[in-house]
């Protein structure tokens, strides 16, 4: 095996260093190396968003990425997303309308959501479906994802004004 | 009892609160198997076979071994050293933990490579060298029982066929007199096909032996680790007071999380012969092609009816596929668990079902995916023969199925295949769901279309499910009852723990668990903490699956709480200087009757509970357990109301609107049983309309990752229209019945029975799940309704 590299990032604003093989990818190096486990895995095939952070603000799933690539750029994860004045408004939204249940989907649900706001502040329910299609959730039927969107929309909609 | 009595205080029985548990999960601070992380801890992978069928000439692992951080390889052959190379699964048969004499499905564990590194041993994987000598291959139940297929339990002393077992219940005899004199006979030959339940965590472990203290500490993906805590000290010959499983979060079970699988006892074993922490974790692809798959039903059925629709009797016929080994995860006494519910919610005079289990070179299984054992498959067979039904006689199907259900006079109801339903209001739930959709209406849109050549249909499931398990008297695992339990400790400023056997994996127990307590002792629910998922800290319980926790762990709850408000009683009564008759209990305050100035809070109680001045003969302290064994089942039933547009250029199904009318008995948080029903609705829609787990004729796995099996996305999932009646349980301490599993037994007939009552008009009475555009096109082309 080839020798480790080094792997600088910004993670959720802090500097991190990672040593790690070529070959690792970007979740496992946010996992293990870095131990934010709020980041997770649910297939081999890039099918399911367990795994979705925001890479330079944009989501990527990091099971399809090799740590390598995330050298030198600013990565956010669900560990980030609580500032120091409380939850942000997409976390409150899932907690206030019930926008999970086993909580594993989550945290790549809410980064997506959190892109998702930043580019489109007010998205309509067929929106919303299509940027979620590609995180995975086997247990709420995203009905109440849906909501959760529409609260932070408008949450953050309030904050703003 | 039936419906409770509601207390005013914070969280109790019929408020929404939200959930406790969210505040860990919404920061990335869930912690699952797969989070922890141990000194010195080992990764295992599993090397699989490629043949569905073939023998094993030799395993070599020499070349893994000398890979870079390979620690160990384990084969069968060194399991069998210590009596592990076969296993006992829950329904009574063995299945191998690593193979040793022959593979007998694609995807097979032979060897587990141990490493210092998840990647190394992955890497190991291409270092082991098996050959095999390939063996006629069987995927269909039906060329099984062929006299001259191969025979797949070779291991089994005697073994001369694939037949496993032969069940029948109800009276044959009664039933095809009835047959024999009926008007009419509608039948139907359906497959309810291989799914999975793919919760989004797969499956894994953590094993981590101390040998200091001779202690094995297992971190489990486990619905029941309790059961799963005596079946390791059974089968290992552990001690049971050195085994500690830990169910920390668990992403999801389904019903997949109920049995041991081989990863889980080889990564135990390694663990106790190297002494270090060993983690397994699966990946998707081993998820859904070898662990847990439901259902595989080919089920014959018929109805026998009067010619104005009065059914009289129903009789079945099952071929059940259980895959290489039965590995079927279920607790009744009977092979085909609660199959024998196939009456519904209808009045018959006669019912009976044979059921045929068979060995196949497929994953050994099934298991319970997300509903009691057999009950969607036989839910989905009457609710398929009463539509179809329906559609022979011309008899309007919301009208066919009201002239037929067992009347709310009739109840507790014996079935003829002898089920005593506890409590329902079938008709009730029907009306409502019939109102919410509009349906008059819709039949007069459906005739309008129908003249213009477009089609739509609209499908009905009146279901009626049976949880709760329950009832020591016909349900066990490996002899242990049934039962649950809930131990409940309040410390001296009315603060305190409920600690569970049942284990969350998703459902909201920490907050709803809380609930009961609130309402039955008048605590706010934020007051009480709830444990469970520990066999250290928690009371024994046989875990969360069959909708059961609220019918066992939730009376449990009831039940201790009511004793320790007893126990508040007769302090309050010593403090306020009267009889604990003369007080009234209400939202955590005792008073005394017509002198409501004269009164204590339960907080009071509590503390004084703690005191030196108590009533004479009371042990200081306020905590208390109970075991609860079920009565007798919970039958949550309703209706629900599909309405679809078929394309006809391209086959696709539209689900425009569906009604869900559920009757659980009493809700302890609307809010979460809302959540369940969306959940469980949209699996029931991936059941009917996406997943399928196929394999080819030399047994080759199709539908082993989420690009092959497609399970519902936000963009494919409909929208719900909810509705509910409450029909409390009699005989549940606070009349609930349990909710989590009606949608998906009770969804996936009522959008295939849309999809036939719109193709009827051109001759077809009846579509396999999964409803794909692709099967739906060809359907209407061989029926000269699409074009090439």
């Amino acid at each position: 095996m080839s020798d480790k590299v080094m792997v600088t990032t910004t993670v959720n604003g802090e500097e991190c260093e990672a040593l790690v093989e070529p070959r690792t990818l970007l979740v496992h190096m946010i996992r293990e190396s870095l131990h934010l486990t709020g980041t997770h895995i649910g297939c081999d095939t890039t099918s399911c968003g367990a795994c979705t952070v925001l890479l330079d603000g944009r989501p990527v799933k990091s099971c399809t990425i090799l740590a390598v690539q995330a050298n030198g750029r600013e990565l956010a994860t669900v560990e980030g997303l609580e500032a120091a004045d409380g939850l942000s408004p997409v976390q409150e939204g899932f907690k206030e309308e019930h926008g999970l249940h086993c909580g594993y989907c989550t945290p790549g649900m809410m980064m997506t959501v959190t892109a998702l706001l930043e580019e489109n502040p007010n998205p309509s329910e067929d929106e919303i479906r299509k940027a979620i299609s590609g995180n995975l959730c086997r247990c709420t039927g995203y009905v109440n994802i849906i909501k959760a969107v529409h609260y932070a929309a408008k949450k953050k909609e309030g904050a703003a004004a | 009892m039936s419906a409770p009595t509601v207390s005013t205080v914070d969280g109790a029985i019929g408020q929404s609160p939200k959930r406790v548990e969210d505040d860990r999960f919404i920061r990335g601070k869930g912690n699952y198997v797969d989070d922890v992380q141990l000194p010195g801890m080992l990764f295992m992978a599993i090397y699989r076979s490629p043949f569905a069928h073939a023998t094993i000439n030799s395993i070599d692992t020499s070349r893994a071994e000398a890979m870079p951080g390979v620690v160990a390889c384990v084969t069968g052959d060194l399991l069998a050293q210590h009596g592990l190379a076969w296993m006992p699964t829950l329904a009574g048969d063995t299945q191998a933990v690593l193979a040793t004499d022959k593979v007998r499905f694609q995807g097979q564990e032979v060897v587990c490579v141990i490493a210092k590194t998840a990647a190394q041993a992955e890497d190991a994987l291409e270092g082991i060298d098996v050959d095999y000598d390939p063996l006629p291959v069987i995927t269909d139940p039906k060329k099984a029982l062929d006299a001259d297929a191969p025979i797949i339990r070779s291991d089994l002393e005697g073994k001369t066929d694939n037949h496993i077992f032969t069940w029948e219940s109800g009276d044959a005899d009664a039933t095809d007199r009835v047959f024999a004199d009926a008007d009419i006979v509608v039948k139907l030959d359906t497959l309810y096909p291989r799914i999975h339940p793919a919760p989004m965590e797969t499956c894994g472990a953590v094993a981590d032996y101390n040998k200091a203290t001779g202690k094995m500490t297992i971190y489990l993906t486990s619905q029941a680790p309790h059961a799963h805590r005596t079946l390791f000290a059974l089968v290992a010959g552990l001690p049971e007071q050195k085994i500690r499983i830990i169910s920390p979060d668990v992403g999801g079970g389904f019903g997949n999380k109920v049995p041991i699988y081989p990863g889980y006892v080889v990564a135990t074993a390694a663990s106790l012969l190297i002494g270090k922490p060993v983690k397994w974790i699966e990946s998707r692809t081993e998820n859904l092609m070898s662990t847990g798959f439901a259902r595989d039903y080919h089920m014959e059925g018929e109805i026998a009816a009067t010619k104005d629709g009065k059914m009289l009797a129903v009789r079945a016929n099952v071929l059940a596929d259980h895959g290489a080994f039965n590995a079927q995860a279920q607790p009744s006494k009977w092979p085909a668990g609660f199959f024998n519910i196939a009456t519904g919610s209808y009045d018959f005079q006669a019912a009976h079902c044979k059921v045929d289990g068979v060995y196949t070179n497929k994953a050994p299984g099934g298991i319970a995916y997300r509903c009691s054992f057999r009950v969607t498959e036989a839910a989905y067979l009457i609710e398929r023969l009463v539509e179809n039904l329906a559609l022979q006689t011309g008899i309007d199907a919301a009208e066919l199925r009201r002239k037929n259900f067992i009347q709310p006079d009739q109840f507790p109801y014996k079935s003829p295949m002898g089920w005593e339903y506890d409590s329902g209001d079938y008709e009730k739930a029907l009306d409502i769901a019939l109102d919410l959709v509009g349906y008059d209406e819709l039949r007069k849109e459906q005739e309008e279309k129908r003249a213009k050549g477009e089609i739509m249909g609209i499908g009905f499931s009146s279901f009626t499910e049976i949880v709760g398990a329950g009832m020591s008297k016909i349900c066990d695992i490996a002899g242990l009852a049934m039962i649950d339990s809930a131990e409940l400790r309040i410390h001296p400023t009315g603060k305190g723990v409920l600690k569970l056997g049942v284990q969350s994996q998703g459902q909201g127990h920490e907050t709803t668990f809380a609930q009961i307590v609130a309402n039955e002792l008048g605590i706010p629910y934020t007051d009480i903490a709830v444990e469970h998922g520990d066999t250290d800290h928690t009371p024994y319980g046989l875990g969360t699956y069959a909708s059961r926790s609220t019918p066992t762990g939730g009376a449990a709850t009831a039940i201790v709480a009511r004793k320790l408000r007893e126990k508040a009683r007769q302090i309050a009564a010593h403090l306020l200087e009267c009889a604990p008759d003369d007080l009234e209990f209400d939202s955590g305050t005792f008073s005394v009757k017509g002198s409501p100035e004269k009164s204590k809070t339960i907080q009071e109680c509590i503390f004084g509970a703690y005191q030196s001045d108590l009533p004479d003969d009371m042990e200081k302290g306020f905590e208390d357990v109970t075991y609860y064994d079920a009565p007798e089942m919970t039958y949550p039933f309703g209706t629900y109301i599909c309405v679809v547009d078929v394309d006809k250029g391209t086959g696709q199904v539209k689900v425009r609107k569906f009604v869900a009318v559920d009757d659980c008995g009493t809700r302890i948080n609307p809010m979460i049983v809302d959540g369940q029903i969306h959940g469980g609705l949209t699996q029931g829609f991936g059941t009917a309309m996406m997943e399928l787990i196929s394999f080819d004729e030399d047994g080759n796995c199709f539908g082993g990752n989420f690009m092959d099996y497609l399970i519902p996305t936000a963009v494919e999932s409909p929208d719900w229209t909810l509705g509910e009646c409450t029909t409390p349980s009699p005989h549940h301490p606070f009349g609930a019945k349990g909710v989590g599993e009606s949608p998906t037994v009770g969804s996936p007939q009522a959008f295939v029975n849309a999809v036939v009552d719109a193709l009827h008009p051109y001759g077809i009475t009846n579509i396999d799940m999964p409803l794909s555009s692709h099967k739906v096109w060809k359907v209407l082309r061989d029926n000269g309704v699409s074009d090439e």
